[in-house]
């Protein structure tokens, strides 16, 4: 399907061209000049493809930035090996599917509200989204001091209320949790945002049809703008997966990967690594953290994107 | 009946926003306006007198002013950074979109590959001291501008498809080389979706942790979010500073949203479901 789609395209452009060559002398790619790409091409190797090359031949080294020993397998072995670091792994994946998940529901939800008819909907838009913007930093000072246990906001509202909060970042069961709800209030704003474009491309007659049939909301939802969202649903998705796998600031600023190393994700274990001056080891969490986003959002592309041209 | 239920929905949703989303900006100011003792507290109160003023000029003197210094770093890096990407992207979008190519395929290719891939960083470093650029701004631009190409084509490439070829070949018709034809025809008819690129790229930059601190450690060229990475550690027993260092840090973000919050969302809306 897809190759005669792209066939028909690309013959329906470049008829016109065609017949233009013969009046003009000028070579019609005259107008896009490849030199265009130089300077972005130089700088985008340099410093983006060529460490990502190379850090495939020094992940199996010992490595002092001077001098590389070739070592084999060993750097994955101490990684796999130690508690710690598999520990950063399994962190990581929870930490990205909880921050993805909320942020794909709460969004969904939130989006619906605020396209609905309701009162200061460009208020809450804008309150909603303002988070992203702000200084991550800044965040996660200030919900570090929010969460403190006795004295912090959040537990003191709770106790109001007849609830004990849990110690959230002292606590080692709940430290990467805490980190993953300020994760979502930060970042909600944007899957909303891109929700609401989502739904607001939906034809209204989609609506105006499923009324006359006598639909109720639930039904509306779940058949037309949960199925049609279909293209919002997927960047949020992605976004927000590659985000959670690649986290770092938050969970750095808020807990330092600890108590101990409970809420370490493999970016904190990289910068640990590479603080302490095993820059082979460093490496090979970096490739390790590229695998493990490869072999999820690679194929979550694709099926993402394989169900959009279907629907 | 009608009326009533949107406007108590709205009601409702103004509480739990208030709650959920303006508690911690006001907790922010609130703490930033305490004097020291106060804000040992932690709590969420209105300040025994205002001492936000005073609070923001110990912050600025703070370490020899060197938040003076990492605003001006911040500024400088968020500038070049964003200005070579609106250009480099959007030359990269146009040959993209409109010349078919062999090359095509490998270029989306790396342009995915830039979106997903998260960057080698000891390598980089490794890299950077070769180049000579290690420890300075000039490193650092380079990165944030090999890091935030990607996703400034994919934007780009997507508004540049909706632009009728007819105006290239007019322009050409004209006369334009291709210098012209992009930065006069090409680059104009872009205007929104560079203020979202723009926007986006700023924010991000200007809020970026990681890069510089990898790409640009030592005191000699803070920005303004190492600084408040390492005036938590300073200040953990003067919360007032720590909160008034956060409130200036976030002015910037702050007077851009409140100037271009509309064309924020409506280009990120736009692009996001484009792209």
């Amino acid at each position: 399907m897809t190759p005669v789609t792209t066939l028909q395209q690309s013959t329906g452009t470049a008829r016109p061209v065609a017949r233009r060559h013969r009046t003009r002398t000028a070579p019609v790619d005259a107008r896009y000049p490849y030199w265009f790409y130089l300077l972005p091409a130089v700088v985008y190797g340099v410093f983006f493809l060529v460490p990502t090359v190379v850090s495939f031949y020094y992940a199996f080294t010992r490595w002092d930035l001077f001098t590389a020993h070739w070592v084999g397998l060993e750097n994955f072995r101490t990684f796999f090996q130690e508690q710690s670091l598999v520990r950063g792994l399994t962190n990581t994946l929870i930490y990205a599917a909880i921050t993805s998940g909320l942020k794909v529901v709460l969004g969904m939800a939130l989006a619906v509200l605020l396209t609905s008819k309701i009162i200061a909907r460009g208020y809450l838009r804008s309150v909603l989204f303002f988070p992203t913007l702000v200084s991550t930093i800044g965040i996660g000072i200030t919900f570090t001091v929010l969460m403190n246990p006795e004295k912090g906001l959040i537990n003191n509202m709770l106790s109001h209320a007849g609830v004990t909060g849990p110690a959230w970042l002292v606590d080692p069961s709940w430290a990467l949790y805490s980190v993953a709800f300020v994760d979502v209030w930060k970042g909600v704003g944007l899957a909303t945002v891109i929700y609401i474009a989502g739904l607001v491309s939906i034809p209204q007659e989609y609506y105006e049809a499923a009324r006359v049939d006598g639909a109720s909301s639930w039904t509306v939802f779940r058949h037309i703008m949960l199925p049609l969202a279909r293209p919002a649903t997927a960047t949020v998705v992605l976004l927000s997966l590659i985000g959670g796998l690649r986290s770092f600031d938050l969970i750095w600023t808020m807990t330092g990967g600890g108590p101990g190393f409970t809420s370490d994700v493999i970016a904190s274990v990289v910068y640990k690594q590479y603080q302490a001056g095993f820059y082979g080891l460093s490496t090979a969490g970096n490739v390790v953290l590229f695998v493990v986003v490869a072999i999820i959002a690679v194929p979550l592309s694709w099926f993402l994107n394989r169900k959009e041209v279907q629907a | 009946m009608r009326n009533a239920r949107p406007a108590l929905v709205g009601g409702a949703a103004i509480v739990v926003s208030a709650v959920f989303f303006l508690v911690p900006f006001a907790f922010i100011f609130l703490t930033a306006s305490m004097n020291t003792v106060q804000s040992g507290d932690l709590s969420f109160a209105l300040p025994h007198g205002f001492h936000l003023i005073d609070n923001l000029k110990s912050v600025v003197q703070a370490r020899d002013y060197m938040i003076l210094t990492a605003f001006v770093d911040s500024i400088v890096v968020t500038v070049v950074s964003v200005t070579a990407l609106v250009i480099l992207g959007a030359m990269v979008a146009f040959v993209l979109q409109r010349r078919a190519s062999r090359l095509n395929p490998a270029i989306n290719l790396l342009v995915l590959a830039g979106l997903i891939v998260p960057p080698a960083v000891v390598p980089t470093i490794w890299v950077l001291q070769k180049a000579h650029v290690f420890k300075t701004l000039e490193g650092l631009m380079l990165i944030e501008i090999a890091y935030g190409l990607p996703f400034c084509v994919l934007l780009f490439r997507a508004f540049i498809a909706t632009i009728p070829r007819e105006l290239d070949e007019a322009a050409m018709i004209d006369g334009a080389g291709p210098l012209r034809i992009f930065f006069q025809i090409i680059f104009p008819v872009l205007r929104s979706v560079i203020v979202t690129v723009v926007v986006l790229q700023t924010v991000f930059i200007y809020n970026d942790f990681q890069n510089p601190l990898y790409f640009l450690p030592g005191d000699d060229h803070p920005t303004v979010q190492l600084t408040l990475f390492n005036f938590q550690s300073q200040f953990t027993t003067q919360y007032n500073l720590l909160f008034a260092d956060i409130l200036l840090v976030t002015i910037p973000p702050l007077i851009l949203f409140v100037f271009l919050n509309r064309k924020i969302v409506e280009g990120m809306a736009a692009g996001a479901v484009k792209g």
